[in-house]
């Protein structure tokens, strides 16, 4: 008697299941609001944000912080950049600011990190960004020891990228990585990865808290002569900044080898080219 | 006995299970309804996507008109898919989606044809969604800058254009305005430029440009039938709320943020993707003269931008083997605004997470019977 009621009772869940609308009409509403209008008449223009920000804790999704955890993730790229290891801020955890008056304003960060061409969760790391005061031109100074990166061991590819490059008749070149359809020929992506940890140093240099600085394509690269063991390239960067939305055009020449690193020698920026007008 | 019982209960759980993932509301394996061979993972110009947009009304005329509502600057067709069942002489509650007001956020209107293209799989079989579409009408413009866009596709060194393509002013050398920027909503007050060279210019005034004109006339005339605006751009992972201005709040604020937040949930379920939700001024930049802005102080209670992918590592050159994925995510977030919207409006239901719980109810009762049978 048991089952056939039992494999009934089954059958009747089952089918209810699978009916079942998403919404149940239980619980009370939220607050039901009519279709209201806000009609500003008069709006004074508001004061400079970046003075009126208080001291203490900040919220870590909202902007403040997220500008500061970008500059400590273009710092992390100058120091560990290379054709093989690209790091990336995953989440700012926790943030705070201290306003040191004339030194600046000093933000303490709580951040997840991540190396995205080995998909390496780098764990938690804390950074100490200083951004200088109206006075003091200078560029952020970041402090950010990250345990995480002992889990990287990108030696080997390295090394036979250098030979590659080193050892070649023809210098590599290549423009527009990615392309427009955001395709990057495999054997462009180390270069593409050399050229954003060599724009990190302009995109480190130039940040304040009025920019949030990514690169956006890497416009040329050519290969010049090896000098000093360090293999040579001139880039023409295109960086991001989100807050103008402009792009912004940096010529670069950097020297490259896995045991140095990567070296910017020189950066020189260009005025925005003519309008084409096609 | 109880050997037979702990096989029948053990074969009830493995059925349930299977049953469970089984998706019984939506019909996946037939491309009816969508135009064969559009391949909605690759970017398409201009041309390609007024060729799909005419093939989408001629294949579907029970669901899909098309109007054109605009023109812009250099005089070409702003036009909307209108998709919605029973709409013939009816005037309904709708939605409005443009996307493309930026010219180089390609995944923008990548995304609206892929959302059109989901409604045109899952209208027959997918029970909520075909109930929406009785009740509401969703307006979808794939390409709102159209001389942007067109611009954008013409070589490597257009590629990143993002105004429109007006003529200078007076003054001035360069061409194109902001279109977010030129609504009329706070214009000119803060996030601008006044240099027509940069790319946040906001224009000679409020609503100087024909492509924010075409919108303002267009969801202006129907601000009482249009529950939800949600405008389309790339980069960043954001979803944002009105308003751009720091010192202004929207009267449904909280109810924004909530709604905002679960629909970031949705998002990060599929793919694991987070989307910060809040106003502009809270996790961006403040801003003024944005569509959303001016829809919600025309009274249209739910306004979004939604900033699809990624998050810096290739900001707008987003590559084509991440529009599915993007969209993917995108649609749920859009989803879930949609039918929330919906539900509030139709049937006075707020609340949000109820869906996971209806989900968890049945197998729980399941389990209860079965560990009840067994132990009786």
């Amino acid at each position: 008697m048991r089952r056939p009621l039992c494999a009934l009772w089954v059958f009747l869940v089952l089918l209810g299941d699978c009916l079942a609308s998403p919404y149940r009409p239980e619980t009370e509403p939220l607050d039901p609001e009519p279709h209201e209008t806000n009609s500003i008449v008069e709006l004074e223009l508001p004061p400079e944000l970046d003075g009126t920000m208080s001291d203490g804790e900040l919220v870590p999704h909202h902007y403040p912080a997220q500008r500061a955890a970008k500059v400590a993730q273009h710092y992390l790229n100058t120091r560990h950049g290379s054709p093989f290891r690209w790091i990336e801020l995953h989440r700012v955890n926790k943030a705070s600011l201290e306003d040191l008056g004339q030194a600046g304003k000093k933000y303490y960060l709580e951040i997840s990190l991540k190396e995205v061409i080995s998909n390496t969760d780098l764990g938690q790391c804390s950074a100490e960004v200083l951004f200088s005061g109206e006075q003091d031109q200078r560029a952020p100074q970041v402090q950010c020891p990250c345990e995480g990166m002992q889990k990287l061991n990108t030696t080997a590819e390295e090394e036979a990228l250098f030979q590659r490059l080193n050892s070649s008749d023809s210098p590599v070149s290549g423009s527009n990585i990615p392309d427009s359809y955001g395709h990057i020929a495999p054997e462009m992506k180390p270069l593409w990865h050399l050229g954003a940890a060599a724009a990190s140093f302009v995109m480190l240099r130039e940040s304040n808290e009025s920019t949030l600085y990514n690169m956006a394509q890497v416009a040329s690269i050519t290969q010049l002569e090896t000098e000093n063991g360090q293999l040579r390239f001139k880039y023409h960067v295109l960086l991001h900044d989100m807050i103008s939305q402009e792009i912004l055009h940096w010529k670069l020449l950097v020297s490259w080898s896995p045991a140095g690193g990567v070296s910017v020698l020189q950066t020189e920026w260009q005025p925005k080219p003519a309008e084409s007008t096609p | 006995m109880r050997k037979d019982n702990i096989m029948i209960a053990a074969g009830m759980a493995f059925l349930i299970l299977c049953v469970q993932n089984i998706d019984c509301t939506s019909d996946k394996s037939t491309q009816e309804g969508t135009p064969w061979n559009y391949d909605y993972t690759r970017y398409h110009p201009v041309s390609e996507i007024s060729d799909w947009m005419e093939r989408v009304v001629t294949e579907n005329p029970e669901l899909v008109s098309s109007a054109v509502y605009g023109e812009t600057f250099e005089g070409r067709n702003i036009t909307y898919l209108k998709i919605g069942l029973g709409s013939e002489g009816v005037q309904k509650k709708a939605i409005w989606m443009d996307c493309g007001i930026h010219a180089r956020e390609w995944i923008a209107p990548a995304f609206c044809q892929w959302f059109v293209k989901e409604i045109l799989l899952h209208y027959k079989t997918d029970k909520k969604l075909n109930e929406m579409l009785k009740n509401m009408d969703f307006y979808v413009t794939p390409v709102l800058n159209v001389d942007g866009y067109m611009y954008s596709w013409i070589n490597e060194s257009t590629r990143l254009w993002r105004k429109s393509r007006s003529t200078p002013p007076e003054g001035c050398t360069c061409h194109g305005v902001d279109l977010n920027r030129n609504f009329n909503a706070n214009w000119g007050t803060v996030g601008v430029s006044r240099d027509c060279c940069h790319n946040t210019y906001c224009g000679s005034g409020p609503m100087s440009e024909k492509e924010a004109q075409a919108v303002t006339q267009f969801v202006g005339s129907r601000v009482d039938q249009i529950l939800c605006f949600l405008t389309i751009h790339s980069a960043g992972q954001l979803l944002l709320l009105p308003y751009g201005h720091p010192h202004i709040s929207a009267p449904n604020y909280d109810e924004l943020v909530a709604v905002g937040q679960a629909a970031a949930k949705a998002m990060k379920a599929v793919h694991g993707m987070d989307y910060r939700v809040g106003t502009s001024p809270e996790i961006l930049y403040p801003n003024s003269g944005s569509s959303r802005d001016w829809a919600r102080l025309m009274g249209i209670p739910f306004s979004y931008t939604f900033e699809l992918r990624d998050k810096g590592e290739f900001g707008h050159l987003l590559p084509e083997e991440q529009i599915q994925p993007a969209c993917e995510e995108a649609f749920e977030g859009a989803r879930f605004i949609i039918t929330y919207v919906h539900d509030k409006t139709f049937y006075n239901r707020t609340e949000i997470g109820a869906a996971s719980v209806a989900r968890a109810f049945w197998p729980t009762v399941l389990t209860s019977c079965l560990a009840i049978m067994y132990l009786l």
